[in-house]
């Protein structure tokens, strides 16, 4: 049967991205869908109603949303290539370390992105609290994944992509390789990987929309 | 080998209640520990140094904290009585909801609860779109899982038991059997099976649990 796999997206979105690294990671080919999250097309409302968000993939026609939920899907549907490790305890560790960098790492960083003064020192100790449980898990790995990168990879890789980026905008270094060197090597081994590399979004480009989405943010504080 | 299941949790957590709820339907047997949560034990620190939060599962001395990653652990070690669809689509759309109710429906309520004025309006609209969304996804059905309870009705047992309790308490009118008249019919649906009782807090210890805890929330913000 001809697969039809659509992804609606946008070039910077990191939650996207995750999905574009996985169906590439596996050799599945995909149609990429702009979209433009400030007229949001008919179709992404069709698709994703209840959050009107993307990524969404559209698998034969059905949609799924939520960049973790698809990563699984993906996961599931194209076996080659496995996300997930074999044995239900380490897919239970590779879930739990999804779901913290979203819960976790990814609201500490962006407080300390958008944060001034005393409340930014804090955020940082957030920060800082976060990295020491990465940099535990990594002990004796090259990857979250073990010796390719896996789910909680792709799921921790926005760190990789990204925090260079914020680092740049904010003059500061969030990710210091002295207090942190497993998490700062992975850091630079994951956006080594040719499919990672290939896939990262325009730096310059990406800097510009970064910045004044923080201007913008403290304009309006 | 001989299995040893220790679940660490609380009598009045909707997360802790749900992990519960699975083993007793998978037929697991577990002992239970009861945390105090303003004293958290030496085992809950080591084995969920991350959140120490509960519920954690402890399977031959391997934890597992998250409510709905043990959720999914629980399916895969004991395939009895399954919670997940077997179809890819099914599987992503339980967990999409999964993340529904205990990151927007969860807040959403929450905020509704406490929120005044102009702000309680919007934030109860939300809350009703929200609803809908999941109501609409009983499409007919008597549970999320179609015949039989699954991972969604798992899950959603916080909408069914904690969400009229809180409103019982405090005397509103947002989560109505009038509003959402499908989901209440899927709530006295699954009230009514046994296993869901068994793992529900004792009714009046728990209204006066909600009670205290509404009325430390209301004098800690003014």
């Amino acid at each position: 049967m001809a697969e039809e796999v659509k992804l609606l997206t946008t070039w910077s979105s990191p939650f996207a991205l995750r999905v574009v690294w996985a169906l590439k990671l596996k050799g599945v080919q995909f149609d990429s869908i702009e979209e433009d999250l400030s007229n949001k097309s008919p179709l992404l409302l069709q698709y994703n109603p209840v959050h009107k968000k993307i990524p969404v993939l559209v698998h034969n026609g059905k949609p799924i949303s939520e960049s973790l939920v698809i990563l699984e899907y993906v996961d599931e549907t194209w076996r080659q290539y496995p996300l997930l490790p074999d044995g239900p305890y380490d897919r239970a560790r590779a879930h739990f370390w999804a779901k913290f960098s979203d819960d976790k790492v990814s609201p500490s960083i962006w407080g300390v992105f958008i944060k001034q003064g005393k409340e930014r020192e804090e955020a940082f100790d957030q920060i800082f609290e976060n990295l020491k449980f990465l940099e535990e898990e990594l002990k004796g790995k090259r990857f979250f994944g073990g010796e390719k990168i896996g789910f909680a990879d792709l799921a921790l890789g926005w760190i990789a992509e990204r925090v260079c980026v914020l680092e740049e905008i904010i003059g500061v270094k969030i990710v210091e390789e002295e207090k942190f060197p497993l998490v700062s090597a992975w850091m630079q081994e994951f956006v080594k990987v040719p499919i990672i590399k290939e896939s990262l979004p325009p730096h310059e480009k990406l800097v510009t929309k970064i910045r004044g989405i923080r201007e913008k943010f403290l304009g309006a504080a | 080998m001989a299995e040893e299941v220790k679940l660490y949790g609380t009598w009045s957590s909707p997360f802790s209640r749900r992990i519960e709820l699975a083993l007793k339907l998978k037929g697991v047997p577990f002992e239970y520990i009861e945390e105090d949560l303003s004293n958290k034990s030496p085992e809950l620190l080591k084995y969920n140094p991350v959140h120490k939060k509960i519920p954690v599962l402890v399977h031959n001395s391997k934890p597992i904290a998250e409510s709905q990653v043990i959720l999914e652990y629980i399916d895969e070690i004991w395939n009895n009585n399954p919670i997940l669809p077997q179809d890819p689509y099914q599987r992503a759309m339980a967990r999409f909801w999964g993340k529904f109710i205990d990151e927007k429906a969860l807040a959403t309520r929450m905020k509704a609860n406490f929120a005044e004025g102009k702000e309680r309006e919007l934030v109860t609209e939300e809350f009703f779109q929200q609803m809908k969304f999941l109501e609409n996804e009983l499409n007919g059905k008597d549970f999320f899982g179609g015949e039989t309870i699954g991972f969604v009705d798992i899950v959603a047992i916080v909408v069914a038991i904690w969400f009229p309790l809180t409103q019982e308490v405090l005397g509103v009118e947002t989560f109505t059997e009038e509003k959402f008249p499908v989901l209440f019919k899927w709530i006295r649906k699954i009230t009514e099976i046994d296993v869901v009782n068994e793992c529900r807090p004792p009714r009046e210890k728990h209204l006066a649990y909600v009670k205290a805890r509404i009325e430390g929330l209301k004098s800690a913000s003014k």
